[in-house]
């Protein structure tokens, strides 16, 4: 029972950061493009920093 | 760098010959400021597919003066560029030196975001939810008792609390509009079942007792918004899709002022007496009258009329007719909102009808079904309390029978299969703009198609280039190149190969033809009239006034007929309707000899010429009114108003701009076979969906009586929704190996027989 008691928050916290990341990464537009997503990481960059 | 640029994409292989490339004002109309004196404009690029494709466009974006940044979104296809100053950085041509067309397409609405991502935070969240509540579960399930019990029932219920509020909510507004408005809809018993299972479940765990069915109520809600975003995310993709389109209707034009100032406005504040200049390759914007210049117009969107006509001063124009060879001067004789593209829109809202009455099949259901499974629970409640006085087992009873008749595999099983069918739609270049279209497709019997545009392609093709002189042709197909007339075109395609007489000094004289000189003599390419100055005999001859002559030094040395080209497979298609058992009619603006001859070689027998859109409403509703479920298949702006009188419509991706989001469906391939592919999708879309109607009928049968009688725990209902929602959407999927790929041979041999039979009649 003690262990339950700090076992299921920490899994709860677990999968609460796991949607935080989710629902970030949506907002943050990541899923706006996928198929570009998965075309882009063939494209060679040059050194400087992009715009 | 065009790798892949022509024809690479998968849904757009349509000849973009006619479309017309944004000019700057334009796409600076159609930009939105950022403030800070930044910019951006989105432009359509359909051909994008790649990461070659992608690097080329934004690196050569980003080089042009004043842009700040360019980045490509490959799953809608298009770039948003932003940009600097007044005057908009020459971003298409930069597209097009790269190979890839750009346009503009109609302004987004931002709604449509919103709801997309609302429903999948609302997916993410009841996901976290179901998962954790179901490994909690499990363990009581497993045999967890006592204080562990309860303290999992408790932890379940507070994360139960969030996935009601926010993924729930969707059905609560849902169900709470439908019973304001005193309809019922699948909403309404999944809003019930959910919130008086949580109820119950909390008053269980309040009480220490052994049953809770958090599980259950939330990963009801998890099963449904699946099915729910799915649906959305395909209408959203079809929609995306249609509005990647080129646009074909003005934004703006150029006014010329009394002083002579030039301006260029956007159509809103265009007002009657204004004069536009109208290049050759522009649509007129508004209503209005020529002053100055002369042209050949191409009415086939606005009239259906197939033939370029001649324009000249004091010939009113209607808006969205396309200028074809020569600058007009134009007086504006209506403002936009008078033109007659808002009398179009006018006329399509008062037909709007056939689709308002219908009702979704779901929502049929769900009417029968919701008032019996609320029944059936009440009276489950009253038979237990009569039996044995225990209010509380009674209503624990009660509410294990909702849970497990609370529609999952009916809420599931009609959208799954809408998407399943939307998705091969989508393969074959057609979009499904939403799923009531295919269910109200699946129950026509009749089908009214227009004829220029839709049964043609509204463009000439040269039919008797085999008795021409194939050295005249070549002379005559270099000339045409220069042209952008339609015949020009058809003729320009016949270009032989290089070592004939070069051509010196052409000029194109809007509304006759081109004149050029080569090795000493002239020649002119246009009508007949004017090209064969000395054949005064053949001016009224065989082919009227308009025949299309080759002269050199205005002597006739070839002449060229000319018919419109019927769309690929057109015959075939018409043929696939038939056996499908839909009638076929044909409704046109064109004269009754020019569609007697298409009717002729398409085999149609029915057919009503020189109709005016309101003529074609009428036609509809009086098929409508003979219990006639009419599909009709239409582009130009006369048709819209019939698109949307009609039970459900079909547009081709060539149609006007308004005509496209008046169709329920839009094909974006040449081929006319899309219409009875669609119709054929949508029909065993509909058997399948009936089909999981009825499995989900069967599944109530079973589990119902075992709920009544109260072997019903969490476990049992846990296993039985999901098994159940596991059998409809296995069902739906078998929609995806259906249609075999049969009738292409068929149709292939058929454009061969329409060919020849196209030569004979000539």
């Amino acid at each position: 029972m003690t262990t339950l008691v700090y076992l299921i928050p920490v899994a709860l916290f677990l999968g609460a950061l796991g949607l935080a990341g989710f629902l970030w990464a949506l907002r943050s537009g990541q899923y706006e493009d996928l198929d570009g997503a998965a075309e882009r990481i063939l494209i060679d960059r040059d050194d400087k920093p992009d715009l | 760098m065009s790798c892949c640029a022509p024809g690479a994409e998968m849904a757009l292989d349509l000849d973009s010959g006619t479309s017309v490339l944004p000019s700057s004002q334009e796409i600076k109309l159609a930009s939105r400021s950022l403030g800070d004196g930044l910019s951006q404009t989105d432009l359509s690029v359909p051909t994008v597919h790649c990461a070659a494709c992608i690097q080329s466009i934004e690196t050569a974006l980003r080089k042009l003066d004043r842009v700040e940044s360019a980045r490509v979104n490959l799953s809608t296809k298009r770039v948003s560029v932003q940009w600097r100053g007044d005057d908009v950085p020459p971003l298409v041509a930069a597209l097009g030196r790269l190979g890839y067309q750009a346009h503009l397409f109609a302004p987004e609405v931002d709604e449509k975001d919103k709801t997309l991502s609302e429903l999948i935070r609302a997916v993410a969240v009841a996901g976290f939810a179901a998962g954790n509540i179901m490994l909690l579960s499990v363990s009581v399930w497993s045999g967890a008792e006592g204080p562990t019990r309860d303290l999992f029932h408790w932890v379940s219920a507070l994360i139960a609390i969030p996935a009601l509020a926010f993924a729930g909510g969707i059905f609560f507004r849902s169900a709470w509009n439908a019973l304001r408005h005193g309809r019922m809809n699948m909403d309404v018993p999944i809003a019930v079942g959910v919130s008086l299972a949580y109820a119950m479940s909390l008053y269980e765990t309040i009480n220490h007792g052994d049953h809770a069915y958090f599980d259950a109520s939330v990963s009801l809600l998890f099963f449904l918004l699946i099915g729910r975003t799915l649906d959305h995310v395909m209408r959203e993709r079809a929609r995306t899709a249609v509005k990647g389109l080129s646009q074909l209707a003005a934004r703006g034009a150029m006014v010329v002022r009394g002083d002579g100032a030039r301006d260029y406005l956007p159509i809103g504040e265009i007002e009657p007496g204004m004069q536009l200049l109208i290049a050759a390759g522009e649509r007129i914007p508004v209503d209005g009258k020529i002053i100055r210049g002369s042209s050949d117009l191409d009415c086939s969107l606005v009239s259906g009329e197939s033939t370029p006509r001649n324009a000249a001063p004091g010939e009113p124009v209607q808006a969205g007719v396309l200028n074809l060879t020569g600058p007009l001067t134009v007086q504006a004789t209506a403002a936009a909102k008078d033109s007659f593209l808002a009398e179009m829109v006018r006329l399509m809202e008062a037909a709007e009808g056939g689709r308002a009455h219908y009702r979704r099949i779901a929502d049929r259901v769900s009417a029968l079904y919701a008032p019996v499974v609320h029944l059936t629970a009440f009276a489950t409640f009253l038979g237990w309390m009569a039996a044995t006085g225990d209010w509380h087992r009674a209503m624990t009873i009660a509410i294990a029978v909702l849970i497990i008749t609370c529609p999952c595999a009916l809420g599931l099983a009609v959208p799954i299969v809408q998407v399943v069918a939307a998705r091969r739609l989508f393969e074959n270049g057609i979009m499904v703009k939403d799923g009531s279209a295919m269910e109200r497709l699946a129950t026509i019997d009749t089908a009214a198609f227009d004829k220029t545009g839709t049964l043609t392609l509204g463009q000439p093709r040269l039919i008797n280039a085999s008795s021409i002189d194939p050295a005249m042709l070549a002379i005559a197909a270099d000339m045409a190149a220069h042209s952008r007339h339609p015949y020009s075109r058809a003729i320009a395609g016949f270009a032989g190969p290089a070592g004939r007489p070069k051509l010196e000094s052409v000029s194109e004289h809007p509304g006759f033809g081109i004149e050029a000189s080569a090795a000493g003599s002239t020649w002119r390419l246009g009508r007949r009239g004017w090209a064969g100055w000395k054949a005064r005999t053949g001016g009224e001859g065989r082919h009227g006034h308009g025949g299309t002559v080759l002269t050199k030094d205005g002597i006739i040395v070839a002449t060229f007929d000319f018919e419109d080209a019927l769309r690929a497979d057109a015959r075939a298609a018409i043929r696939e309707l038939r056996d499908a058992g839909v009638a076929v009619e044909m409704l046109s603006g064109d004269t009754a000899g020019a569609c007697g001859k298409v009717a002729e070689m398409l085999d149609i027998d029915s057919f009503v010429p020189a109709l005016l859109p309101s003529g074609k409403v009428e036609h509809i509703e009086t098929l409508a009114k003979a219990e006639h479920k009419v599909l009709m298949v239409g582009d130009g702006l006369n048709d819209t108003p019939a698109l949307s009188a009609a039970h459900v419509s079909i547009a081709p991706a060539t149609a006007a701009d308004i005509g496209r989001s008046a169709a329920d469906f839009v094909f974006l391939r040449e081929s006319l076979l899309a219409v009875p592919l669609a119709v054929d999708v949508s029909r065993k879309a509909g058997s399948l969906i009936r089909q999981n109607i009825a499995i989900a009928i069967v599944y109530n049968a079973v589990a119902v009586p075992i709920a009544i009688l109260g072997h019903v725990t969490p476990l049992i209902a846990a296993i039985a929704m999901s098994a159940s929602s596991l059998l409809v959407i296995g069902n739906a999927l078998r929609l995806q190996g259906f249609v075999a790929n049969a009738p292409a041979q068929d149709a292939r041999r058929d454009r061969r027989a329409g060919v020849d039979q196209l030569a004979q009649s000539s």
